[in-house]
């Protein structure tokens, strides 16, 4: 392993832009937005420069460390604070500064009228220093530092805007989940530390093996319970909707390309966890296939173009978590969807932000319609996402989820056939609201207001998505190229080279996918382009639709299952402290001054009363040795 | 003769003090049935000095005496300086005590 | 009661005799000082149970005891009491009510089962047990057996309470310190005082008491000039005593009357 110096510049260089622009204040407002995006992109530069060095040596050499300081020395606990690039960690650092830096030049155009544009800016880049530090922590208490620094960027930015009751309810909303999240990755690490002793990866990968099945299993399940909190996966997937309450670049930044993708690196990278603990994998396979559909049929009755992606984003990392619990054969399938969905879905939300940048913030679909000529641009960069998302060859989403597809149908058994089943019909339900999201934004009649006067964006908005969207067709061709990604990723993962048993070959996977994806467009295109869409949402629709706009009843779900319950809870303890606990102590209190009170009458001041107290008092003793004597 | 009768008579003048003490309210009249209970112990320690046939009990109810003496001059003298300033020997006068 | 007055009756050993005449009247008159109102009746009740004690002690072979009960106690600490009585006022009577509600009969309650304890406890400690007597103790006298105990045995205790005595005597005298608030005046202030009082017909002396013929003595009030008595010419303390004679029926005009009437 090689040591490095340069790496923390990765860190310092963001969260100095952020510490400078908070602090700076208002005398920062001119120039803010700059330096934080020269500051990301030279954090960028720097990931670039690692990767050109890490392509340089040889496989076993790879990967870098750099210790920073001693950080935690109590007894048998050890923690430097160290950080540690490896081939993991660097297409995560490339994936965040780079997609980080785009969005920082789309956001100096699209944030320019907001008065808080340098608050804005200081948010993205303290982001993006958490995420790094979540990616490069060599231990788990080193990224659940980082875990916890998206957590609040996150908390921040969707509570941008937070003048809006609704905006900061969903800012908490998601703070609130995230923390769940949080708990069980504590739990993960305490059950490190007791059973091992260690919470550094490496220590963790090498006690592993010695240690029972069942601490594994339940650290993998906590694992798990975080990486949902964080990823947006069932049950605690009830947040991202609400989280589009945050600036668009933050939705592409955090709730798409990044962020949200930390479960699947904390799985993979515990992949020495799971690949010990069968029970808790199957688990992450469930929660991904779950997901996979949740997300799916949510996206379908959306309206609102922001939610239908983010429901779109939620089913895709369902996707990556699935492939993830699918083991050695999947990690690296899961990390290649991970990053041309990084490319295709960040541009669709910056395709969507220009819309509504065209649109007076307008965010309902039904009010669009017809954009296609007024913004060519963003039609292009958006279908070519659009394209991606489908998995039509050869754009990027084709290689990456066509493999995903292909390995759970070669799990094995019913398990494959299941999970074969549910991704396939998944990506026919992709191919279903993605092209509903097409036809209502920009095909059809006009459906908008009298006052919209839809523009194309200026071309610090549209640069960006046009970056993105030549990743969105080229990234996935160049990381399988050659199986260039497994090949990287190859020397982290423990992958048996066993002779998998192939349960269809790949190209009638691919001709299922495809026929899956044309079917999906098909119903789309009957329903939304062969007739005239509302441009308000009808209410006679059935109740699987009605369902499915309200998020499939997630948040009922959860008020009636964990919020009733718990302010009953909460009310009790509280009504207990107050009968029981209050209670007790107020009734000593009570028998004191009651005794006090009663006593204080034989305090009469007549010194003959005295003398008669005494006298019983003789009676009494004389009686007791009358007692004992008899 | 019993000398039993003697610790009888005791207890019965013991007894006697006492109510006095706790039932009359004249200062001085409290002090002489406290002289008499003190009197009443005397008589017991004389008689048990009797039954058990050695002196130490006489010289007891002797420490008694000078004990009584003293309290007798203490407390008299607390009686008249009461008595100078509420010119009154009633014990329950003096009940500042109970506020 | 039964089986002691059959052993009174048998025996009949002068010494019963005593304890059944004098037992039953130290317990009359101890029970009397309770009953009685005036502290001075009590005062000599008390002094009456205390010379019977001192015959008891006598009779149970401590003389010396029974000496100093007479001399110290009944001679000495009772005077003590009565001069005390005269100090505070030699007839002040309590009324026997009681005040303090359900104390007396508390008191009575208590007393009577601490005496009946008492008594069955005595009954169980000593009864068939015969007494050894202080024939052998006081073979080299009372006084002298005492007197050897007292300056081997109890010498600590001794000088300890000689210094308690000494304690109680400046403690009394602390006690009975009066301490002047204000100057004492002066022959020449008192002077004054005396003729710029209330009355200047006070200031040249009040008027002795009227002795005359039909009553020599000081509670007849004098006859003033125009033949009416004079209130004040009586010792303030025999009228405040209610000692003083009506001085109306001292009026002259009275005394006219019936010397008329005699004629």
């Amino acid at each position: 392993m090689t040591t490095s110096t340069s790496l923390v510049y990765l860190i310092a260089l963001p969260l100095a832009g952020a510490a400078l622009l908070l602090l700076g204040g208002r005398r920062t407002d001119k120039w803010g937005h700059l330096l934080a995006t020269a500051l990301s992109a030279s954090s960028f530069g720097v990931g670039v420069y690692q990767l050109t060095q890490m392509l340089g040596r040889s496989t076993e050499e790879r990967p870098v460390s750099q210790k920073l300081f001693d950080w935690i020395n109590v007894g048998a606990f050890n923690v430097d604070a160290g950080l540690l690039l490896d081939q993991l960690s660097i297409c995560f650092v490339l994936l965040i500064t780079g997609v980080g830096t785009l969005i920082h030049i789309y956001s100096i155009s699209y944030m320019s009228h907001d008065q808080d544009r340098r608050r804005f800016f200081a948010f993205l880049n303290l982001f993006i220093a958490a995420m790094l530090l979540l990616v490069l922590g060599d231990s788990y208490l080193s990224l659940y530092v980082g875990w916890e620094g998206v957590g609040l960027a996150s908390y921040l930015l969707i509570g941008f805007w937070n003048q809006k009751p609704a905006y900061a309810t969903a800012s908490k909303k998601a703070f609130v989940m995230n923390r769940v999240g949080d708990m069980g990755l504590s739990f993960a690490i305490m059950i490190a530390f007791a059973t091992m002793g260690t919470v550094s990866f490496a220590g963790v990968a090498e006690q592993a093996e010695n240690t029972s099945e069942a601490a594994l299993t339940g650290m993998g399940i906590m694992l798990l319970i975080a990486a949902a909190g964080k990823s947006a996966q069932f049950p605690l997937q009830a947040w991202l909707g609400d989280a589009m309450a945050g600036p668009t670049p933050v939705s592409a930044l955090i709730h798409a390309a990044t962020m949200v993708t930390a479960g699947v690196y904390l799985i993979t990278r515990s992949n020495f966890v799971f690949d010990a603990a069968p029970t808790a994998q199957l688990l992450v396979v469930i929660v991904g296939a779950i997901t996979l559909m949740f997300g799916a049929l949510i996206g379908t009755a959306k309206d609102d173009i922001k939610k239908a992606l983010a429901a779109s984003t939620m089913s895709q990392i369902g996707y990556m978590i699935l492939a993830a619990g699918l083991g050695p054969v999947g990690y690296a399938f899961a990390i290649m969807h991970l990053l041309t969905h990084g490319f295709f879905k960040a541009g669709m939300f910056l395709g969507a932000g220009s819309v509504m940048h065209g649109m007076d913030d307008e965010v309902n679909m039904r009010k669009y319609g017809a954009l296609r000529k007024f913004m060519p641009i963003t039609f292009a960069t958006f279908g070519l996402g659009y394209l991606a998302i489908l998995g039509v060859p050869p754009f990027a989403g084709f290689y990456s989820k066509d493999m995903i597809i292909e390995t759970a149908f070669n799990a094995g058994g019913v398990k494959g056939i299941i999970l074969g089943s549910v991704t396939l019909l998944g990506a026919a339900i992709t191919a279903f609201y993605m092209t509903r999201v097409m036809i209502l934004t920009f095909t059809g009649t006009k459906r908008w207001d009298e006052n919209a006067h839809p523009h194309e964006s200026p071309w610090l908005m549209w640069l960006p998505m046009a970056i993105l969207a030549i990743g969105s067709v080229s990234s996935g061709f160049l990381l399988s190229r050659g199986d260039a990604l497994v090949n990287w990723l190859h020397p982290l993962f423990d992958h048996h080279e066993e002779h998998e048993q192939h349960l269809l070959e790949p190209i009638v996977v691919s001709g299922l996918a495809l026929t899956m994806v044309a079917i999906g467009i098909a119903i789309a295109f009957v329903k939304y382009s062969r007739q005239d869409v509302a441009s308000v949402a009808p209410e006679d629709v059935s109740v699987f639709t009605k369902i499915a706009r309200q998020d499939l009843m997630q948040d009922r779900f959860n008020e009636t299952v964990f919020m009733r319950p718990g302010q009953v809870l909460t009310t009790t303890l509280v009504a207990t402290d107050e009968v029981v606990i209050d209670g007790t102590v107020r009734t000593v209190g009570k028998i004191a001054m009651g005794s006090g009170s009663a006593l204080r009458g034989l305090q009469n001041g007549f010194v003959r009363s005295y003398a008669a107290l005494i006298l019983l008092g003789a009676v009494a003793l004389v009686a007791a040795i009358w007692v004992v004597v008899q | 003769m019993d000398a039993s009768n003697y610790l009888y008579i005791s207890a019965l003048l013991f007894t006697i003090g006492a109510v006095g003490v706790v039932v009359r309210r004249n200062a001085i009249v409290v002090f002489m049935c406290i002289e008499l209970m003190l009197n009443a112990a005397n008589l017991s320690f004389v008689t048990f000095s009797r039954i058990n046939g050695d002196l130490n009990g006489q010289v007891m109810a002797f420490f008694t005496m000078v004990v009584a003496a003293c309290e007798v001059v203490v407390g008299l003298a607390i009686i008249v300086t009461i008595y100078r300033s509420r010119r009154s020997a009633s014990v329950d006068d003096a009940s500042l005590l109970k506020r | 009661m039964l089986q002691l007055a059959l052993e009174v009756g048998q025996t009949a050993k002068p010494e019963a005799v005593m304890f059944w005449i004098l037992g039953p009247l130290a317990v009359i008159a101890a029970l009397a000082m309770l009953l009685v109102k005036k502290a001075v009746h009590s005062a000599i009740l008390m002094a009456f149970v205390m010379i019977i004690l001192a015959v008891f002690y006598i009779a149970q072979d401590a003389a010396f005891l029974g000496i100093v009960q007479i001399v110290v106690y009944t001679g000495a600490v009772m005077m003590l009491f009565l001069f005390i009585l005269m100090l505070v006022g030699v007839d002040s009577s309590d009324s026997l009510t009681e005040t303090i509600r359900g104390l007396r009969s508390l008191a009575i309650t208590a007393a009577i089962g601490f005496g009946g304890l008492m008594i069955s406890l005595l009954g169980h400690a000593t009864l068939g047990r015969s007494a050894v007597g202080l024939t052998a103790a006081n073979a080299d006298g009372n006084v002298q057996g005492i007197a050897a105990l007292l300056f081997s045995t109890y010498v600590w205790p001794f000088e300890v309470v000689s210094a308690l005595l000494i304690t109680a005597a400046l403690g009394a005298m602390v006690l009975a310190h009066h301490q002047r608030s204000t100057t004492r005046p002066t022959q020449r202030q008192l002077s004054i005082n005396r003729f710029r009082g209330d009355s200047l017909g006070t200031a040249a002396g009040l008027s002795g008491p009227g002795v005359y013929a039909r009553h020599n003595a000081v509670d007849v009030p004098a006859l003033l000039p125009d033949g009416t008595p004079a209130a004040d010419s009586v010792n303030a303390t025999l009228s405040a005593r209610g000692d003083m004679l009506d001085y109306k029926k001292f009026d002259l005009s009275e005394i006219n009357t019936k010397v008329e009437e005699e004629k």
